[in-house]
């Protein structure tokens, strides 16, 4: 059976598959790379500096890295918290409540809301959202409007992958609910919601990673300034944008500093899809 | 197949009663109605603002003044540049990655090649996970410093390839398994060899589904910013050769409406471009799938 095209073939498809899986490696390595020299001779004060002044070289400057983590933590927990009924309703809609037809278009509304640009969503929260909330509360530009616009651009991830794990749990256990003449709220919170909670974790898990790697949205209608937020309105500047504002000028421990905030956002996103992926094979009975 | 059941199902008289049912209604009906509505006003915003902009000038012509006249001439060719070699660099490398991970060519899996599988699907996992500005890093490390490829449209496409790859592979890979395996089975009878087979049997049965993995790879690569910035650069001259800067459409729009004063109506017009161009993709990767989905 060993034919030499067969062998060529077999050999080419292996090496790209390596090539596939080395790519990862290689950003984790060479992002790796270029942050270490920060990690040496910085170190702890990542953490323990509250404020962010890199640029004047390592013994003078300072490299608090935690009041940009918290606003990007606050940013991903506002999103949750905003998305997560949103998604839970709109898989409800198209499931339980929506004629039909009119799932079918919702669906593609959705679809067509998450592909959507990152940039244009930046672009119309600073223009339309930003505005309106500077006349709540100024300056305008803040972490409320990040959420907002984060939320908005989360939306579609969390709730087509919650839509499809509805689908999974209705086929196995609708009828037998149905006949026990459970009503449709009950239902859907006894039964459907418990039956497809893998497939929610998943969903909010893949929405997490992508609201805490989200970049230009937040870049354009947070405010950008280095602050622990004390509240909604106060502006923010996120780890991701900080990135995209300073890596033009950077040069020696300030660009090592910002690979080191690109290393800790990989390694956050890693541990989501990873989770993600385990939780998600899990059956449903065994989870419970 | 559906899972889709309904009220109707049932009799509404048997689910949809009760005061409970009714508030459920009401607020499954709040959030598509909310959904629909902003992206109702963000496509009206748009068109609103950027209709006026849009001519065959607008799209021909180069900027003046930072972008704030003039028009996307040089920055819708940079773009087409970028993708074309994104696309380049990602297809073969992801068809041939498939090829292997459906399983559809070839013995099944020993032990080792299993395990092996197993690490290549989890890294593509986390590929697809890794935020769009640590792509930028890494790009901006690797392809322009390591490699010495500067800011570069190629530095930038291959970029977008790495990105676009696991996408690539997930769409390619599912429409290689949704080929029935009579057909596979029936070439093997016939004593085709395995490479044959691939080309003539599987691929062209595959095409549509491959196809559709093609456009959301495109869709991808043309609404990415971030991870441009630092790989493809700013500059938004007509490029030379892929070895010149070249500025994306979605860095335009980021650079009018941040950098520049007065830039706002030429970023709605571009916006408008992108829109446009990523709704006419999409609309066309759904439809492909749905009818390749019917066939199947």
């Amino acid at each position: 059976m060993a034919r030499p095209a067969d062998r060529v073939l077999s050999l080419a498809s292996r090496v790209a598959a390596a090539a596939s899986a080395v790519v990862v490696m290689l950003i984790a390595l060479f992002v790796g790379w270029e942050a270490w020299p920060a990690l040496r001779d910085v170190g702890s004060r990542f953490v323990t500096d509250s404020s962010w002044h890199p640029a004047a070289g390592t013994e003078a400057g300072t490299f608090g890295l935690l009041p940009m983590a918290a606003a990007t933590g606050a940013a991903a927990a506002g999103v949750l918290v905003l998305a997560t009924p949103a998604a839970l309703l709109s898989a409800i809609f198209c499931r339980f409540y929506a004629p039909r037809p009119l799932a079918m278009i919702y669906r593609r509304l959705v679809e067509l809301l998450a592909g959507v640009p990152s940039v244009v969503y930046g672009f119309w929260g600073l223009v339309v959202l930003v505005p309106l909330v500077r006349r709540l509360e100024p300056p305008g530009a803040s972490l409320l409007t990040g959420i907002l616009v984060l939320a908005l651009m989360i939306l579609p991830t969390v709730a087509l992958t919650v839509d499809a794990a509805f689908g999974r749990a209705a086929e196995e256990h609708l009828a037998g609910g149905a006949a026990l003449g459970l009503s449709r709220p009950t239902l859907i919170f006894e039964i459907v919601l418990p039956a497809s909670r893998s497939g929610l974790a998943t969903g909010l898990m893949l929405g997490a990673g992508r609201a805490l790697g989200e970049t230009m949205a937040v870049l354009m209608v947070c405010g950008n300034v280095v602050q622990i937020p004390d509240s909604l309105f106060d502006p923010v500047r996120t780890l991701t944008a900080n990135i995209a504002l300073e890596m033009a000028y950077a040069t020696d421990h300030h660009r090592a500093a910002l690979f080191v905030s690109g290393l800790v956002l990989l390694a956050a996103v890693s541990v989501l899809v990873l989770a993600a992926g385990r939780w998600g094979g899990v059956e449903p009975e065994m989870a419970s | 197949m559906s899972g889709r059941v309904r009220a109707g199902a049932f009799g509404p008289a048997q689910l949809g009663n009760g005061r409970n049912d009714r508030l459920l209604a009401v607020a499954a009906w709040t959030v598509p109605v909310l959904v629909g509505g902003v992206f109702g006003w963000l496509l009206f915003d748009l068109l609103r603002h950027g209709l006026g902009g849009l001519s065959w000038t607008f799209l021909t012509t180069a900027p003046e003044a930072a972008g704030r006249a003039g028009g996307i001439g040089p920055v819708l060719f940079s773009t087409l540049l970028i993708l074309a070699v994104c696309l380049l660099a990602a297809v073969p490398v992801g068809m041939l990655t498939a090829v292997l991970l459906s399983g559809v060519v070839g013995r099944p899996p020993s032990q080792m090649r299993s395990t092996f599988l197993r690490s290549v699907r989890r890294s593509l996992d986390v590929l697809a996970g890794v935020p769009s500005i640590v792509f930028g890093l890494f790009g901006n490390a690797f392809f322009s410093i390591v490699l010495g490829m500067g800011f570069s449209i190629l530095s930038g496409g291959l970029t977008l390839a790495c990105m676009v790859l696991p996408i690539f592979i997930r769409e390619a890979e599912e429409a290689l398994r949704q080929v029935p395996a009579e057909l596979r089975l029936s070439a093997a009878a016939l004593g085709l060899s395995r490479t044959k087979t691939l080309t003539s049997i599987l691929l062209p049965a595959a095409l549509p589904g491959i196809t559709v993995g093609l456009v959301l790879g495109i869709g991808r690569a043309l609404a990415e910013t971030a991870a441009l910035i630092f790989t493809s650069g700013y500059v938004d001259r007509m490029p030379g050769s892929l070895l010149d800067s070249g500025r994306s459409l979605s860095i335009h729009i980021y650079d009018l409406s941040m950098n520049v004063a007065g830039g706002e109506p030429n970023a709605y017009a571009t916006a408008l471009v992108l829109v446009g161009l990523l709704l006419v993709i999409n609309s066309a990767a759904a439809s492909l799938s749905a009818r390749w989905h019917r066939r199947g």
